[in-house]
């Protein structure tokens, strides 16, 4: 398919710029540390005198030597090589959910900045209340469950916090020994088989079925046993395709004596929608940073908002915020509580910008959000279904928020794929894509997500640059093959990435090794 | 459906007129006709949620939040000597001018050629805390120093093929809960033993005799702090070092930091993996928020290879004189091993990293060197002006940043001279009664570059009258 879709005319910034260790200026400094007051030093003396003969460092560390316009200057630049989410249309990064994050969201949490964990609970009142209600007003309606817990700082460590609740549950129960596998599917995020694998689970992974993209029935009955710990699932899964049948699962992985942990990272379409309570599971988790708008942060700080069921409520980490009807307060007095997984009480400033974004929607504008992002979905599939190359794997007509894609016909008519692809998309200024967790069982996959964020003319552009760059597949494939052209830095060598001889990921590393092949 | 006209500004395809023209291509009436064909009927939510009413209108839900957040007091209000696992020290207004970029705060799992400027970030601040630990090899970051440990430790577990590791009992309590978890339930195969070891009751310091009774060749690691849960320099890190590797087990250190412009880098004496917390380099609080783990380690395939984290890699490119960054040995993720990876990775704390990498390159090495000589002139001169208070006592002297302060020689409990603290308007010193009982009535108190010599004479002032 030729677009008529008229493309812009793009060029990632190229500063050149150098590692910040090359550019050190002797002498010269960043900022001024707080001054030491003569009448401290006239009392305690030299600090050195203080550290044990040892224990002194000898010789200072190698570091940067730069006034502060240059050090500002320098990460300027590299943000600008930077393409975040709010300048592109950034809805090729599927189970991201690459939504807009309100600024004004950014300004209430700098108010939290310089507040101590630790304070005394009446000198926080303010954070507690709102994570109290954001976990007991908002999550307890989204997904029906009764008690929360926001420690988990990402969707993984949050899996982890809930393979940790299953552990405890059978260790309480004095079957510890006995329930030792997770059951999870292939295209659940690999932290459902990861994360429980940590906490000491044998795993075993279902595949899809050919017609229907998901595991069948049968296969989750020849899987649990007296072993069942519990079930580590996501739904929709990465391929967007809900299972219906779920009720009938967490049924028959109850049945077996397991718990069912949904892994809810795929939310965003399904807000108000369906509930992890009505399907049946024991616990879930929504990542913050995602279905709830707080920014991505270029890999974090992010929030992996933990719910579960009244009868698992005892095992939440702590503290857990409660309230009297009159104060909030931190309790820490829970015998059955697997304890900490992460420090404090999590990202919290990550908690509050969520309760912002789901104080500006409502129960209607979440509705929305969810509705308008599974319409995008398949407003998307019609225009990708269009150009010549893109195949939607199993039958399977409607995905609900994202669809794993295959560019398998594309890579045998023409020998390029997925990678390929990705590489060019980025020459029209659009950020690259997700392709999928390992292994592919979608060959040569992209897994687009058109959350409520992006306009229809937004999805129009998305669709008709990757109908550019599939035409050039067919008509000049060598302008694809040796892509990117427009990005800030032309296609890497990749081979010292796994070479011990070469991997460098400190300078000191680099300088070392360079040497030494010289 | 009936529904209701409902345009939101965050929602561009909310205008009926946009979303009737995107369904009719789609070749349905409604959203509902789309659901109705994926989820059955009998899992769907039948009734409306009950929420509060939205606050569409910027300005409202400004006032609104900020209504709840005005019943909060901060440090910036109060005096604070809280630290113990989150400390306040300054942040440069540049690492905030970075931290708020909407290129770093927005984008997310990009790849190098649209996100170059990301990973040249991250491959900084692994270069700049290889330079402060003497490593050669950093991650990019994990959750918060417990996750860290919790890691390190089940690196040396794989490393060494070994179950056992050896943990100080001066540790803080949620930390070592934290690495509780890594090591799994006594039941499981895969559990790792947690040894503690006690300390010296003179010098807070490791018990060497002690460690040397408990550690045998079944030890995969010892871990220890520099500076410990309770600000104790540990003078000793070379003859532990030794006695782990006598024993073929790993060395493995804890640090914060900001201790390393005066502080031997760990690598000197004889760690094999560093980890720890990041957010003193420039990081706010957060209420907690701000926490960032960091590991290293030396640079052999042994190490390499055991790491759950992402490590950048600089590279180079088609084009002359053009660096590139990519991922090292990528199998061993989560992300490609999923259960048969090196435990797991996540999205975790990247931009705190680039936020450290910023910090450390406005300080330098003569920054670094001024920053841990103030907490250290400043930290004993509190501590020696808390010493002059009736029925106070400093029970151990060798500390960087943070002190135990003893209160059994007044007629207060900790949690009543902090209480009573607060009317003048200061947080005191963490109370640590009940995680180390035999310490007696204490409190851990924290001093950084950021108190002046008024707030610490302020301190002092303030709890000789609480303590009267």
């Amino acid at each position: 398919m030729k677009s008529d879709e008229k493309l812009r005319r793009y060029h990632a910034p190229v500063w050149n710029e150098p590692i910040i260790m090359e550019m050190v200026r002797k002498g010269e400094r960043g900022i001024i540390v707080p001054e030491v007051e003569e009448e401290i030093k006239d009392a305690v003396g030299d600090a050195e005198s203080y550290i044990p003969a040892k224990m002194r460092r000898k010789q200072r560390p190698k570091l940067p030597e730069l006034s502060q316009p240059q050090v500002l200057r320098h990460y300027l630049r590299l943000s600008q090589q930077t393409l975040g989410m709010e300048l592109d249309i950034d809805l090729g990064l599927g189970t991201c959910t690459m939504k807009y994050s309100p600024k004004v969201n950014e300004e209430l949490a700098r108010q939290i900045a310089e507040i101590h964990p630790l304070q005394d609970e009446n000198t926080i009142q303010g954070i507690l209340e709102i994570i109290y209600k954001f976990g007991k007003v908002f999550l307890r309606e989204i997904s029906g469950m009764d008690e929360f817990s926001f420690h988990p700082g990402g969707g993984a460590e949050a899996t982890y916090n809930n393979a940790c609740i299953i552990r405890k549950y059978h260790e309480i129960n004095g079957e510890l020994e006995q329930r030792n596998e997770i059951v999870t599917t292939i295209f659940s995020h690999p932290c459902d088989a990861a994360s429980p694998a940590t906490a000491g689970f044998n795993v075993i992974t279902l595949y899809p079925d050919e017609e229907t993209g998901r595991p069948s029935i049968e296969a989750l009955k020849a899987a649990v046993s007296k072993h069942t710990a519990g079930l580590m699932i996501t739904n929709p899964e990465d391929t967007g395709i809900f299972n219906p049948e779920i009720d009938e699962w967490t049924k028959i992985v109850h049945e077996a004596g397991g718990l069912c942990a949904y892994d809810q990272a795929n939310a965003n379409a399904i807000l108000g929608i369906t509930r992890a309570k009505d399907a049946g599971f024991d616990m879930c988790f929504f990542n913050l940073h995602k279905t709830f708008s707080s920014p991505h942060g270029s890999m974090g700080p992010a929030c992996g908002a933990v719910g579960v069921i009244e009868e698992l409520a005892r095992f939440l980490p702590v503290p857990v915020v409660t309230f009297d009807g009159r104060k909030y307060h931190l309790n820490y007095d829970r015998p059955y509580s697997i304890g900490k997984i992460r420090d404090f009480y999590g990202n919290v400033q990550v908690v509050l910008r969520a309760y912002a974004w789901a104080m500006s929607m409502g129960a209607e504008g979440l509705q929305e959000v969810a509705e308008v992002s599974m319409i995008n979905n398949n407003y998307l599939e019609k225009k990708l279904l269009a150009i010549l190359g893109v195949t939607k794997p199993y039958k399977v007509k409607r995905r609900v928020d994202q669809i794993r894609y295959s560019l398998e016909k594309l890579k045998e008519d023409t020998g390029i794929g997925t990678e390929d692809v990705n590489r060019r998309i980025v020459d029209f200024g659009v950020q690259s894509y997700f392709t999928s967790h390992h292994p592919w069982v979608v060959p040569e996959p992209f897994t687009p997500e058109p959350c409520e964020t992006y306009s229809k003319a937004d999805i129009d552009y998305w669709a008709a640059v990757l109908g550019q760059v599939l035409n050039e597949a067919y008509t000049t494939p060598e302008i694809v093959k040796t892509a990117p052209h427009n990005s800030t830095i032309a296609k890497m060598n990749e081979t010292p990435l796994d070479d011990p001889k070469k991997w460098s990921m400190t300078w000191r590393a680099y300088l070392r090794k360079k040497e030494y092949q010289q | 459906m009936g529904k209701k006209h409902f345009v939101h500004p965050y929602i561009p395809n909310s205008v009926s007129e946009v979303k009737e023209e995107m369904l009719r291509e789609i070749g349905v009436k409604d959203a509902e006709e789309l659901y109705t064909e994926m989820i059955p009927e009998r899992l769907r939510l039948k009734k409306p949620m009950k929420l509060p009413k939205p606050l569409l209108v910027e300005y409202d839900l400004k006032r609104h939040v900020e209504k709840i957040l005005s019943k909060n007091k901060a440090c910036k209000e109060y005096l604070n000597f809280l630290g113990a696992g989150c400390w306040q020290h300054y942040v440069p207004a540049v690492c905030d001018e970075i931290a708020g970029r909407s290129e770093f705060l927005t984008a997310y799992a990009g790849g190098t050629y649209s996100d170059l400027g990301k990973f040249q970030a991250f491959f900084e601040f692994q270069s700049m805390m290889g330079e402060l630990v003497g490593m050669d090899v950093v991650a990019v970051p994990t959750y918060d120093w417990g996750a860290s440990a919790g890691n390190a430790i089940r690196m040396a577990s794989r490393i060494t093929g070994r179950k056992e590791v050896l943990v100080p009992k001066i540790i803080s309590p949620r930390r070592l809960s934290i690495i509780w978890n890594f090591c799994q339930p006594s039941v499981m195969p895969g559990h790792i033993d947690v040894e503690l070891v006690n300390y010296d009751p003179e010098t807070g310091m490791l018990d060497l005799e002690d460690l040397k009774s408990k550690i045998s060749l079944k030890t995969a690691g010892v871990y220890f702090e520099n500076p410990s849960y309770l600000g104790i320099i540990e003078a000793q890190g070379e003859e532990i070092s030794k006695i782990a590797h006598k024993n073929g087990a790993e060395s493995i250190v804890g640090v914060d930091p900001i201790s390393l412009g005066v502080l031997a880098p760990p690598a000197e004496y004889g760690a094999d993996i560093v980890c720890g917390e990041v957010q003193p380099l420039g990081i706010h609080m957060h209420c907690g928020g701000g926490l960032c783990g960091f590991i290293a380690s030396r640079d052999e395939e042994k190490y390499v290879g055991e790491y759950p984290s992402l490590l950048i890699s600089i590279t180079d490119t088609q084009r002359e004189d053009e660096y590139a960054f990519g991922q090292c040995r990528y199998d061993r993720t989560s992300y490609v091993g999923r259960d048969k990876a090196k435990d797991w990775v996540g999205t975790s704390t990247a931009l705190w990293s680039i936020v450290a990498a910023v910090y450390m390159a406005l300080l330098g090495p003569n920054g670094m060197k001024d920053i841990g000589e103030a907490i250290i002139q400043k930290s004993h001169y509190a501590a020696k002006l808390l010493s002059e208070v009736q029925g106070i006592k400093i029970p151990f002297s060798n500390f960087f940043k943070e002190f135990l302060v003893n209160f059994d020689g007044t007629r207060k409990t900790v949690y009543e001279i902090n209480r009573d603290l607060l009317k003048y308007g200061i947080f005191g010193g963490k109370d640590i009664t009940k995680e180390f009982p035999e310490l007696g009535n204490s409190a851990l108190y924290c001093v950084t570059e950021i108190h002046t010599k008024e707030d610490l004479k302020k301190l002092a002032n303030a709890l000789a009258e609480v303590v009267k």
